[in-house]
């Protein structure tokens, strides 16, 4: 039976590209030792016969590994002045070119891999923090702890974030852990919604009740018992908060509100701007560097989707 | 009656949130390190010790926060949002020269990504394999994932730089002459290429959602209802379908006016677009206290403004909320 299962399984992933076919190999071998089909196989999976999501976790690795490993490879220092201002990409061994004072395009998108990585990670982390606590909270207690939570979480709603940030950032000065702070201050409530609402639909199900008459104390309940049967959205969540921490940080640093000693994608393009008809491509990489990861990251957000999400799996 | 009394509800409670809003901005500039009358020192050309303390007694720095505080939520209460020393001029006059630029933008912005989203909503979910589908989901994907300054920035290059369609900054071009119908043609051709760069992310936001929603409409038991009693598919669609994927997709639109917002500060610095982004900008740069401050509250007004509005067009379309 379980065998049978495992065959048709395969059916459907051998069309699939050789890497994916490694790992389907690894999932089937774990499936034969446990004899049954681990959630976690059963997911990875689905999100592997998502193709493009595949392929775009696979070029989301190259991009972190890019960001790690390429500035220790590629020397050159993206503020110095290596050449000519507006050498054309290619020109004189500058793959990208050079910007408006002569300085490497390609080291400034290099180095700055590492900075919307960081930044988009720690802020999605943050903002994720925040969300769940304020979500979990209001969905479980109900009552007036909900109703002042949520009247929070609608304040959050309004402030115009970028404008928010914009002025957090310029009044704490422009480093990177305000930065990140002030990213994940204004973007909390999209997830906060979501996990109140889960809450809201998982602790009505029978399993809550019977573990709650079974004498299991809020704090199991809400961690042990809801949160990890929540969790499926919420990850979904993250993966596209990650992204848009990227671009919002590339929105601040566009708008000059960055570290001025950080070169990062958007202050690039920023700093490039007033000269686009000269030399269209210093906004034109950095651009691609950021829509290309973010890109990346919600494809990668859709295959998550497919792999936790039930009921789109019945289809 | 019922609407009145909910209409009420509301109106009161965004006057609180905006009372909120005051008072945490406030506070924060308060925060926030670094001298005031520093800033205003400098912005007069730097002044000795004796006319610092001048002007901590004039502006009232030297008093405590919270008489601090009062005092401006009680001049705000009386419309009045203090004097912007670095433009010389009162906030609210600023503010108003700037506002309407702004919301022109944000509202054909958000009501064309409505209008086109929901078009191609409604049409990739009935030939989910048809080539347009094919394109909301590209489109979405991208329209998500492009920097919108990028777009815009890209869009100007190709549009008014390379091929000089569009006007390359600015709103009205003062050369214009004639009556009022070519200045607002002039308008129009200013308006396409920031208008379009600020939709495209919303266009994607609400054609992906309003396909979702449609599929799974159409799935529904009712929709088989009609399918079985005969009904045409257009009928289907537009009169019982329709309306019932709406809902999410307003409710959406109701919570992205704020990052409308946000996107048009960006789209504003892109074209040189002069409304309330490139104030912000300024003066937040500048450190222009009473100037941020205002505009903090008047974009949070905005925002508020365009949630009750999504509200009553919810209540409108929806006749389930309006049990609520």
């Amino acid at each position: 039976m379980n065998d049978l299962k495992n065959d048709s399984r395969s059916d459907g992933l051998a069309q699939n590209t050789d890497t994916q076919a490694d790992l389907n190999a690894g999932i089937n071998a774990e499936q034969l030792t446990t004899k049954a089909r681990h959630p976690a196989a059963d997911a990875l999976g689905m999100f592997l016969k998502n193709r493009a999501a595949t392929v775009a976790l696979f070029f989301l690795v190259l991009i972190i590994i890019t960001g790690i490993v390429g500035p220790m490879v590629y020397k050159t220092d993206p503020f110095d002045m290596v050449w000519a201002p507006f050498s054309p990409p290619g020109a004189e061994g500058f793959l990208l070119g050079t910007d408006y004072l002569g300085r490497d395009i390609l080291a400034g998108i290099l180095y700055g891999t590492r900075v919307s990585l960081l930044v988009g990670l720690s802020a999605a982390l943050m903002t994720v923090f925040i969300g769940v606590s304020i979500g979990a909270m209001a969905g479980f207690f109900r009552g007036w702890v909900e109703e002042a939570l949520m009247r929070l979480t609608e304040f959050f709603q309004v402030l115009p974030t970028l404008l928010f940030s914009m002025v957090i950032v310029a009044l704490f000065g422009p480093t990177l852990p305000i930065i990140t702070i002030a990213i994940g201050a204004v973007s909390w409530p999209a997830v906060a919604r979501i996990t109140r609402s889960e809450f809201l639909r998982i602790r009505e199900l029978e399993y809550v009740t019977a573990s709650r008459a079974s004498g299991s104390k809020n704090a199991k309940l809400m961690f042990k018992v809801i949160l990890p049967n929540a969790l499926p959205p919420i990850i979904v969540q993250a993966a596209l908060m990650v992204g848009s921490a990227i671009l919002f940080e590339a929105g601040l640093s566009f708008l000059g509100l960055t570290d001025p000693n950080i070169v990062s994608w958007g202050q690039i393009i920023g700093s490039n701007r007033p000269y686009i008809l000269d030399a269209s491509y210093t906004v034109t990489f950095p651009g691609l560097a950021i829509f290309f990861t973010v890109l990346c990251l919600s494809l990668v957000g859709d295959g998550l989707n497919d792999a936790l999400n039930p009921k789109l799996r019945q289809r | 009656m019922n609407l009145i009394s909910t209409v009420a509800q509301r109106v009161l409670w965004a006057a609180i949130l905006l009372l909120a809003v005051l008072v945490l901005n406030f506070s924060m500039m308060h925060l926030a390190p670094g001298d005031v009358a520093d800033t205003i020192a400098q912005s007069m050309g730097g002044a000795d010790a004796e006319v610092l303390e001048q002007i901590r007694t004039d502006y009232g720095l030297d008093q405590p926060f919270l008489s601090q505080l009062s005092n401006y939520v009680g001049k705000v209460l009386h419309f009045d949002l203090g004097y912007s020393y670095f433009y010389n001029q009162p906030v609210t006059k600023l503010i108003f020269e700037k506002l309407p630029a702004t919301l022109i933008l944000v509202i054909t912005a958000q009501l064309l990504a409505l209008i086109i989203g929901v078009l191609l909503g409604v049409y990739s979910a009935r030939n989910q394999e048809g080539w347009v589908s094919h394109f909301v989901t590209l489109f979405a994907l991208f329209g998500y994932s492009a920097p919108v300054f990028w777009t815009g920035i890209l869009l100007l290059i190709a549009f008014s730089l390379k091929i000089p369609l569009f006007p390359v900054a600015g709103m009205v071009d003062v050369t214009v002459e004639g009556g009022a119908i070519a200045k607002f043609l002039d308008l129009l051709r200013h308006m396409v290429l920031p208008v379009i760069t600020l939709a495209s992310i919303f266009i994607a936001l609400y054609s992906r959602l309003c396909r979702a929603t449609m599929m799974e409409v159409l799935q529904t038991d009712y929709i088989r209802t009609a399918k079985s009693k005969g009904l045409s598919t257009r009928e289907i669609i537009y009169k019982h379908a329709l309306k019932n994927s709406l809902s999410p997709v307003i409710t959406l639109a109701g919570l992205q006016f704020s990052a409308v917002v946000s996107g048009a500060v960006l789209v504003e610095t892109v074209f040189s677009w002069p409304g309330l982004g490139t104030l912000a900008l300024q003066s937040i740069i500048a450190r222009d206290t009473p100037t941020i401050l205002g505009i903090l509250f008047f974009s949070a007004l905005v925002v508020i403004v365009g949630n009750l509005l999504t509200d009553l067009a919810l209540r409108f379309v929806d006749p389930r909320v309006r049990g609520h």
